[in-house]
């Protein structure tokens, strides 16, 4: 050890040491969101190797690629992963980098409990995977969680799941959670305390409106999940019965409770898809985006209404006639605000002069993709539709629709556009659109057919599957698909390290753009902002470059 | 691999479209579905064919001023139109929606239906009809139903275990088997033939094989059916050492012989099971080297099954199977 940690002479060139020790150690909004962001990939590296082993044993009827048992596993570990370990550090990275930036603040509320926060979220995910050396036993191999992303009662209860991968996956996604609802907190309360001056509530930029309506739905959707888990621990180790069917629990209310964590949890992972939409459009539309009120109306009642949906997930489990059909109407509803959006997101395309950069291009591909997952939402909200087709591929299509389709692209989206402000640099163009193209296409081979396959009546969570049933072609064109899929995510990840050193400079607006966020250099300095600003509309660089003509008389 | 070689075989080739039912309320589920797809098919044309506009229209071309075009913060009407359209077209489903339902979710057997206990366990299906006194797994025979000579199938479900759920694609719908919970599912088909389903929700390692077959039969074949069952099954002497064999070993625990000491409920009901077309839950055919097969290694088979390997020497195998092969 040469000289205390943290100080570097201007000689000696920095150890790789102290920056390690720098990261880990940091409260910079900047750099924890960047490390939410790594974290996502990091783990996406993952459910998307889990979900790869289960297309190659899927590709062809009557395979043993995987045994049954691994199957589950892997099946049970990519839910798990893709939800809560890529999704929410994806919304968690993208706001705790942006919105200090957007509301003109210098950091979080609570910088060290930020990143508290995520560090508990990270040890939650390395736990869960941890099982894979000791779920069951002592580092017995192989034995993560098989029991489902939603982990139903009783199959999660001590009768029907013995060994130790249940409560892995408990605890994982519990400490993960917990770090979860600390950096939710910490985000509402840096929006309603930290604004800059002049950015009252109807100047908030669209994506922290939307950013907020997210995080109160993590606080209020993360309760009855952990309480459902200090349940089911309780049945594992204390004997309770809450759950335990054959002491007379009941396997109906670990659903409810966990669809209404779940429902909410799937818009709070689009919501970000829609936050992200609704910078870049407006921006590569070169159009003030249309409707801004109506934007956060539809947000709100967004929130609102998904709380109140969650039976549409339990249509088939017995609930009543009148039951199913208020949730069928609750959900039916949703589509309203949603496909407002849809409709807004166009109008701002509409009469402009739309340029077709990479941020664009993706978000067009979500414009078609979204839509679809929507529609097919809509027949899945007619409840006999749902009796057939419910736990059958055609619903493994509908929510990857959403949620690659949807949030996935957007986050590609947003990464061509907020790139140059973090590292300074712009991503390239030409890796980029072989990315895009690729992706565009294997995403579309591997998910399209699922609705075909679903039709033809496939079930979800099958390991294999005889022949003559119609489903062989949509299989293998699935798997195909995710080769493709594959190559593409590849140039992607070549382009983040490509560019982030030979990429062209950014300057601090590469793309003209309106929010605050590009006011300051690229990279932000430590503080954000020399001075911190003050604004009068809700897109101050507009105004900036365009004295003429400002947004505030309009407004 | 030999014994994947026997877990193949001529399986019936067979689609189960649900765009191709055959009962009442497969029907009725048809129907509501086109509407919705309809109504959705349109709705995507409209936002498709404006993005697709916008794309053509709007796109900034290279010899522009680069000024930037008027900008439009909304408008109320417009707003307003957006929001009203999609509402009339939520209410108009939800009326077709909640009517469908009223229709399908029927929990009352009326008197002249057919009522057959369903249970689910880990990985097999059990048929019980207490008007006739029969069980039998896997496969369930149902007689047709016509509107002169009315007889629908009630199917009430019940869990030995953990959740599963009962789904025929083409008899229309599905319905969870939950523990502690009494579920119905009806079917009402006047076309004779032969249906596949499976379970449809995740319910541990095996899962993926917990197939099932449902016959429908005319009322005359369905009554044949019926007085098969009923039987009583005659002492074959010639198949006395593999009867004994199974009387002694394990076998009892878990398997039921109608007439036998043989009632163990673990394992699917034995009684007439040459009579059924598939073993372990549609995982091969029921012919005699499949049996054997199974018999000698059900693990092998079916991997992670409830039924653990015997370990009967060669000779024993040969008894039980000759003895199994006579539950016609
Ligand atoms: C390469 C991309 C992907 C492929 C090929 C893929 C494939 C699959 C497959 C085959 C299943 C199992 C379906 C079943 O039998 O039920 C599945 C389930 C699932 N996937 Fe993906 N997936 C991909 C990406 C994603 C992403 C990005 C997310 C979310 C952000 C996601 C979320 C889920 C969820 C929540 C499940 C349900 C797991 C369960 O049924 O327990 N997937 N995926
Ligand atoms: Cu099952």
């Amino acid at each position: 050890m040469d000289g205390p940690i943290g100080t570097a002479s201007e000689t000696a060139p920095v150890s790789r040491w102290v920056t390690v020790h720098d990261w880990a150690t940091t409260t910079d909004h900047k750099k924890l969101g960047v490390m939410y962001i790594g974290a996502a990939l990091f783990f996406f590296g993952f459910g998307g190797l889990e979900a790869s082993l289960m297309r190659i044993q899927l590709a062809f009827p009557d395979l043993q690629f995987l045994a049954p048992e691994t199957f589950n596993r892997m099946m049970t570990m990519h839910g798990t992963t893709m939800v809560f370990l890529v999704g929410m550090p994806m919304l968690f990275g993208s706001a705790n980098y942006l919105i200090p930036l957007q509301i003109g603040c210098r950091d979080l509320a609570f910088p060290r409990l930020n990143s508290m926060g995520f560090w508990l979220f990270f040890l939650g995910g390395c736990l869960l995977y941890f099982s894979f050396l000791g779920g069951d036993g002592l580092y017995g191999a192989g034995t993560a969680p098989d029991v489902g992303w939603f982990a139903y009662a009783p199959l999660t209860g001590k009768a029907f799941s013995r060994g130790n991968s249940t409560d892995y996956w408990i605890l994982g996604i519990m400490v993960s959670g917990l770090g979860s609802t600390m950096t939710a907190l910490n985000l509402v309360t840096t929006i309603l305390c930290s604004r800059c001056r002049g950015m009252t509530f109807s100047k908030l930029p669209v994506f922290t409106w939307i950013m907020l309506v997210d995080f109160v739905l993590v606080l209020v959707a993360l309760t009855p999940l952990t309480a459902a888990q200090f349940m089911l621990l309780f049945d594992r180790f204390l004997g309770s019965h809450f759950f335990d069917t054959q002491a007379g629990g009941s396997a109906v209310l670990w659903q409810h409770f966990f669809w209404i964590f779940g429902h909410p949890e799937v818009y709070i992972l689009i919501l970000p898809a829609f936050a992200w939409a609704s910078e870049i459009i407006p921006v590569f539309s070169r159009k003030v985006i249309f409707g801004y009120s109506m934007m956060v109306y539809a947000t709100l009642s967004i929130g609102f209404i998904s709380l109140g949906v969650w039976a549409h997930h339990m249509f088939t489990v017995g609930l009543s006639p009148s039951a199913n059909t208020f949730f069928a109407a609750s959900t039916m509803l949703i589509a309203v605000p949603t496909g407002l959006k849809i409709f807004n997101w166009l109008a701002t395309m509409w009469g402009g002069k739309i340029r077709f950069e990479l941020p664009m291009l993706f978000s067009t591909a979500f414009l078609c993709q979204f839509v679809i997952a929507g529609l097919t939402g809509i027949m899945l909200s007619v409840v006999p539709f749902d009796w057939q087709l419910s736990d059958s591929y055609f619903v493994v299509a509908h929510f990857h629709y959403v949620l690659i389709g949807g949030l996935l692209f957007m986050f590609f989206a947003a990464v061509y556009y907020w790139y140059p402000k973090v590292t300074g640099r712009m991503l390239s163009r030409k890796i980029g659109h072989l990315h895009f193209w690729i992706f565009l296409v294997g995403f579309n081979l591997t998910f399209g057919p699922m609705h075909g396959s679903g039709i033809l009546g496939m079930p979800r969570r099958i390991y294999t599957y005889d022949a003559g049933r119609g489903w062989d072609i949509f299989n293998l064109m699935a798997s195909i698909g995710v080769a493709v899929q594959a190559i593409g995510i590849l140039f992607f990840v070549w382009n983040l390290y490509w560019s982030a050193r030979n990429g062209e400079e950014a300057g601090d607006d590469p793309w003209d753009a309106w929010t605050l966020e590009w006011t300051t250099t690229s990279p932000p300095p430590a503080y954000n902002f020399e001075e911190l600003p003050v604004v009068h509309s809700r897109r101050p660089l507009w105004d900036r470059k365009h004295p003429e003509d400002p947004d505030w008389k309009y407004e | 691999m030999p014994l994947a070689a026997v877990a193949e075989g001529p399986m019936p080739h067979q689609y189960s479209n649900i765009f191709d039912p055959v009962s009442v309320t497969g029907h009725q589920i048809k129907d509501i579905s086109w509407f919705v797809i309809g109504i959705c098919a349109l709705i995507f044309l409209i936002t498709q064919g404006i993005l697709l506009w916008c794309i053509l229209k709007f796109r900034a071309r290279p010899g522009d001023d680069g000024r930037d075009p008027p900008q439009i913060y909304g408008s109320t009407p417009v707003e307003v139109a957006w929001t009203i359209v999609p509402m009339i077209i939520v209410v108009v489903l939800f009326l077709a929606t909640a009517r469908t339902i009223a229709e399908i979710q029927i929990e009352e057997p009326p008197e002249e239906a057919l009522v057959v206990d369903v249970v689910g366990h880990r990985w097999w299906w059990e048929f019980k009809y207490p008007e006739y006194g029969i069980t039998t797994a896997n496969e369930l025979h149902i007689p047709t139903s016509t509107p002169e000579n009315w007889r629908p199938t009630f199917l009430r479900l019940l869990s030995q275990d953990v959740i599963h759920s009962f789904w025929v694609p083409r008899l229309g719908g599905k319905s969870d088997v939950v523990p502690n919970k009494e579920n119905w599912l009806w079917y009402d088909t006047p076309t004779a033939g032969m249906y596949l389903g499976q379970c449809a929700e995740y319910c541990g390692t095996q899962h993926a094989h917990m197939l099932l077959r449902v016959y429908v039969h005319t009322p005359d074949e369905f009554a044949v059916w019926v007085a098969d069952q009923q039987k009583a099954d005659v002492e074959d002497p010639k198949v006395a050492a593999g009867r004994e064999l199974f009387q002694k070993t394990a076998c009892i625990n878990c398997h039921t012989l109608g007439g036998t000491v043989a009632n163990g409920t673990y394992g699917p009901d034995l009684s007439h099971f040459m009579s059924r077309k598939t073993l372990g839950a549609g995982v091969a055919l029921n012919t005699p080297e499949n049996l054997r097969a199974w018999i000698e290694d059900p693990q092998a088979l079916k991997p992670g099954c409830r039924m653990p390997n015997m370990k009967l020497t060669e000779l024993e195998v040969d008894h039980i199977v000759d003895y199994l092969l006579t539950l016609q």
